[in-house]
């Protein structure tokens, strides 16, 4: 398969995600500049994490605008897949390819650590592979994680399944400790009402490589690659 | 607006001494102008000129055969580290900034830290951090007599504490580079002048390694990243006075402001510049900005260099020479370009959308010449003012505490009476504290390098290829830059400042060994050493003293364990209207490990699995069995005395050789070296320091046996700071493999019990002493989150 890796001023997970899909996942990937209008090739586009910008305005607020995103925007139209990672699902809430936003964690601080993410529903282009009953162990890091949509958004959320991941202890139940920035029902990541394009805050590109800790991560990039 | 008149007031607010400002005008042949007057100020400060402390630092190791970039040659030094790549690594302060403003205190020192490293070719791949702050919580017998005054100043030494992590934290996120640990103390020394020691590591081919060199006469010189501002003006100086609350409040104006994301886009547009092969020299513009980058880069190439103020590009209106030739505004680079190829500068500058400029050239007169407004206000022999400063012998003299520290016996410490409550004090003190309220604020993980997270004695990255820079298109048409594999490296940083204070020599020996130790713990053999001695005020003879005991026991350590010193910083003028901080020469140590597999972690993992002790329980030929400014004096009897630890640096060479040997043999599940705290300490973190993920750790109870040693003093035994002791754990099985090897490697070794069950469990001659587990972990895990939510 060929990814397409979105590369923003001050994108820098950019790498990890080339790194784990092309040294790990043995598949083609290639980083693309944001002034880029198109998308050449690729059969899956991710927007990696990182600070395009330097955040400055609003996470992912400028982002939005580059070149690149018309294309994204276009490809997914057409049905094309579409993960935004950390600053990724940033970017594409605000450019309107995702539901709700992502503001500043309850905490008031950045978080890095290893959370459990439970999955919410197996259909999706990006849950397919996750087995059933599965957490995953993977790490966040981010200081704006805190998922945040209006009562009405949320109901259509659940109501069309497209929340696809909770934030969980390690017996599965989404409680308050559990929630590293203070998301609405836990959420780490949700779809569109296509289903083609989905973000979550949680950094699957951290999670794939036993020496780095876990290799829970590669279950949300085998389910892109399961045909 | 005119230029004031040199007066001999101005001199001195310039910190230069009538002597340093004869010898200025015999360099000049003449009085200086007032830009000249403001360069020769910040070139011979301490933090650029290192004039009080220079004859000292030679006579540190600095050379091995892996050494690349030696101490002192460039803005970093560089190692070899096999298959055709090689490290940079440097530390550096920015105490006073952080005293006064410390979230962009903090943040820039990290920025200006990053510059260093790329500025050698090398790309950034991971940051570390040394601070030091007054105490955030009273001590177990002062809470219920804290006065009004002292709860002040605790909500004070917080607020610094809360904003200089905020600021690394800033920085590193934003730029991308994984603050993947450091070291934390709090004590009394250290309130009104906390400490901030920002550490960064690169990688790069030896290919690859770029010179601060402005070489090639003729050559353009380009000014690249963010116009030049009023802020930071005089950093430098700044940074080498004492610091008093007048000064400090005057002084806001010289810290900085950062701006990671710039500078995430200068260093890449740098090293893609860099493969192009189109650059002569680079250099950051850091301490004295443009002054410090001009005259270094002529001096270093044996060249002159001329530039044009007008050209600088500048985001205040009306800016003078004094003030554009001596901001430390961030993020900017200085690139001496290949003549004829500017064109690719413009070409990578604008894809990154920065600003740049050309602004002079390389010159064979050996001159540094500044024009603005078509006049010259700056001509000076550049190597003079870079490498010529005033260079003083000061007097020194031992301090009178030092007598009454070796007087101290333990006669007047009573017995202990509550060994269960004096492990939980100790684990609770923010010192000895998990450091977790640090690290899950620093993104300690981005570039999926982090094979061993902060929590443990060092943190291990892995180097995949990724993290090089940029290869040239003729290195990789020729092959020469191929990647051979992936490369593992640990990293420490360590000074316990009570030591070094009690006794500057045996303390400064001690941080070092500490920090080889923590590498050994890992699995790693130290490659090289960046310190930063971080003193009080040289000018008296008694701080003087504490710095050159210092630097003797440093050297002698570094060369017991072929550990070379690469460079580092000097700090000086740490001192707060109460005095000096206690002499804190923090040694960050790298290392190297050999296989992925060799990797080993603190914690222990399996009911079970046996617990042995390497090294002699306690010290005995230490008439304070190790308690001589241990943490246990300072916690639970309020006193910081007593000659510290003894340290014997052929036992620690011997230790850490068995102990990676035992690594590399495959049976050792979990190492733990014991510091603050001693052996009671070092178990317990053993038992509660793994941690699967948010909310959810994994602490297991051990069960100790030591009623078979004969124990002078409990206290000594649970709680000593003897040095050249490590608890490790391993499979049940092995344990008597584990101790006959150990004995034959020349080490002593026991054992002392098994890993299991939900209590921590100590059993000495005549008594036993349990510990829920989770109270421990409580203790430990929460005692800073808890105190900074007050």
């Amino acid at each position: 398969m060929n990814f397409a890796v979105l590369q923003f001023p001050g994108s820098n997970c950019d790498q990890d995600v080339v790194h784990v899909l092309k040294n790990v996942l043995g598949h083609s990937a290639r980083l693309l500049w944001h002034k880029e209008n198109s998308l050449g090739d690729a059969d899956a586009v991710i927007v990696p994490g990182g600070f395009s910008y330097g955040d400055y305005l609003r996470t992912g607020a400028i982002a939005r605008f580059s070149p690149v995103m018309a294309a994204v925007t276009e490809f997914a139209a057409k049905g094309g897949l579409v993960l935004g990672i950390c600053n990724g699902f940033q970017i594409l809430c605000e450019a309107g390819l995702l539901p709700g936003a992502l503001i500043r964690n309850r905490s008031l601080q950045f978080r890095c650590e290893n959370v459990y993410l439970k999955t919410l529903t197996r259909n999706s282009p990006f849950t397919r592979s996750v087995p059933e009953d599965k957490l995953i162990r993977i790490p966040v890091a981010h200081g704006e994680g805190c998922y945040f949509a209006d009562a009405a958004t949320i109901s259509g959320l659940k109501a069309n399944s497209q929340i696809l991941w909770q934030y969980v202890n390690a017996e599965g139940q989404a409680t308050e400790m559990a929630n590293p920035n203070g998301s609405i029902e836990n959420i780490a990541g949700v779809c569109n009402r296509a289903r083609n394009v989905a973000g979550l805050m949680p950094h699957p590109e951290r999670a794939s490589e036993s020496i780095l800790g876990g290799v829970d991560g590669r279950l949300i990039f085998q389910s892109i690659l399961e045909k | 607006m005119s230029d004031p008149a040199i007066t001999p007031q101005l001199v001195q607010k310039h910190n230069l001494t009538p002597e340093e400002y004869e010898k200025l005008k015999g360099i000049l042949g003449r009085e200086p102008s007032y830009t000249e007057l403001g360069i020769f100020s910040v070139m011979w400060s301490e933090h650029c000129s290192y004039k009080n402390s220079r004859p000292l630092l030679k006579t540190f190791p600095t050379r091995s055969s892996k050494i690349l970039v030696g101490a002192g040659e460039e803005n970093a030094g560089i190692i070899d580290i096999g298959g055709g790549l090689a490290i940079a690594f440097k530390i550096e302060s920015h105490n006073h900034p952080s005293a006064v403003e410390p979230f962009q205190g903090a943040a820039t020192g990290v920025g200006g830290i990053i510059r260093d490293i790329f500025t050698m070719g090398a790309r950034p791949i991971c940051s570390m951090d040394s601070l030091r702050f007054g105490p955030i919580t009273p001590l177990p017998h002062e809470a219920s007599t804290l006065t009004p005054e002292r709860r002040q100043a605790m909500a004070n030494n917080r607020r610094l504490f809360s904003g200089v992590v905020a600021g690394i934290a800033h920085y590193g996120n934003c730029f991308g580079i994984p603050t993947v640990g450091g070291e934390v103390y709090f004590d009394r020394s250290y309130e009104g002048n906390p400490l901030v020691n920002a550490f960064c590591l690169g990688v790069l081919r030896h290919e690859q390694i770029a010179r601060g060199r402005a070489s090639g006469v003729g050559n353009p010189v380009f000014y690249v990243g963010p116009a030049t501002g009023r802020d930071g003006l005089a950093g430098a100086a700044f940074a080498s006075q004492d610091l008093t609350d007048e000064s400090a409040e005057q002084q806001r104006g010289a810290v900085q402001v950062g701006d990671p994301f710039m500078e995430k886009l200068v260093c890449e547009a740098c090293l893609e510049l860099l493969a192009t092969g189109a650059v002569a020299g680079i250099q950051d513009m850091g301490a004295a900005g443009l002054t410090c980058s001009t005259c270094e880069t002529a001096s270093r190439a044996g060249t002159g260099i001329e530039i044009e103020l007008d050209k600088v590009p500048q985001r205040a209106p009306n800016m003078t020479s004094y003030e554009i030739m001596l901001s430390e505004s961030q993020e900017r680079m200085l690139i001496i370009v290949k003549k004829g190829r500017e064109e690719e500068v413009k070409r990578i500058f604008d894809k990154w959308d920065l600003p740049w400029a050309e602004i002079g050239q390389v010159t064979d007169t050996g001159r540094m010449v500044v024009r603005h407004g078509g006049k010259v206000v700056a001509d000076i022999p550049a190597r003079k003012l870079a490498d010529e400063s005033p260079i003083y012998q000061r007097e020194s003299r031992e301090p009178a505490y030092i007598a009454e520290v070796r007087k101290f016996t333990l006669a007047g410490v009573p017995e202990m009476t509550d060994p269960v409550g004096a492990l939980k004090h100790l684990l609770a003190w923010p010192t000895i504290a998990s450091k977790n309220w640090v690290y899950r604020q620093y993104d300690h993980m981005v570039r999926d390098g982090t094979a061993l997270a902060p929590g443990s004695d060092a943190t291990v990255l892995r180097i995949k290829e990724d993290a090089l820079p940029v290869l040239s298109a003729e290195l990789a048409a020729s092959g020469a830059g191929k990647f051979e594999g992936e490369r593992y490296i640990a990293l420490a940083v360590d000074c316990n400042a009570a030591y070094v204070y009690l006794d500057p020599y045996e303390g400064s020996k001690i941080a070092v060994a500490e920090a080889a130790r923590n590498l050994a713990c890992t699995g790693a053999t130290p490659l090289g050493v960046t310190d930063n001695l971080n003193f009080g005020n040289p000018l008296k003879p008694d701080i003087f003293w504490q710095l050159k005991e210092s630097v003797r026991g440093l050297g002698e350590a570094c060369r017991a364990f072929n550990a070379p010193v690469t460079g580092g910083n000097v700090s000086l003028y740490n001192q707060s209207p109460d005095g000096p901080i206690d002499p804190t020469p923090t040694v960050a140590m790298v290392g190297a490990i050999e296989k992925p597999e060799h990797i080993t972690a603190q914690w222990f993992h399996t009911e079970g699995d046996a617990i042995l002790l390497l090294g002699e329980p306690v010290d005995s030929k230490d008439p304070l069995l190790g308690l001589g400014g241990s943490a246990y004096l300072h916690v639970m009897h309020g006193l910081k005395t007593g000659t510290p630890p003894r340290c014997d640096l052929e036992i620690e060479k011997e230790l850490h050789l068995a102990l990676r040997a035992l690594i590399c043999s495959g049976s050792i599940k979990s190492a733990h070296d014991c510091s603050e705290g001693g052996l009671a300490a070092a178990i317990a973190e053993s038992c509660i320091s793994r941690q699967e993920a948010r909310e959810t750790p994994r602490p297991i109870g051990a069960t100790i046996d030591l009623s078979g040693l004969e124990a002078r003093r409990l206290d000594a035994l649970l709680f000593g700071e003897s040095q050249a002791r490590v608890v490790i754990s391993t499979a049940r099985n092995d344990a008597v493999k584990v101790l006959e090897r150990a004995k034959l490697l020349g080490v002593p070794a026991m054992r002392l019990g098994t890993v299991g069950g939900a209590d921590l469990i100590i059993k000495s001659a005549g008594a036993e002493y349990k510990w829920p587990i989770m109270d421990l972990y409580k203790a430990w895990w929460n005692a800073i989150p808890d105190a900074m939510r007050d």
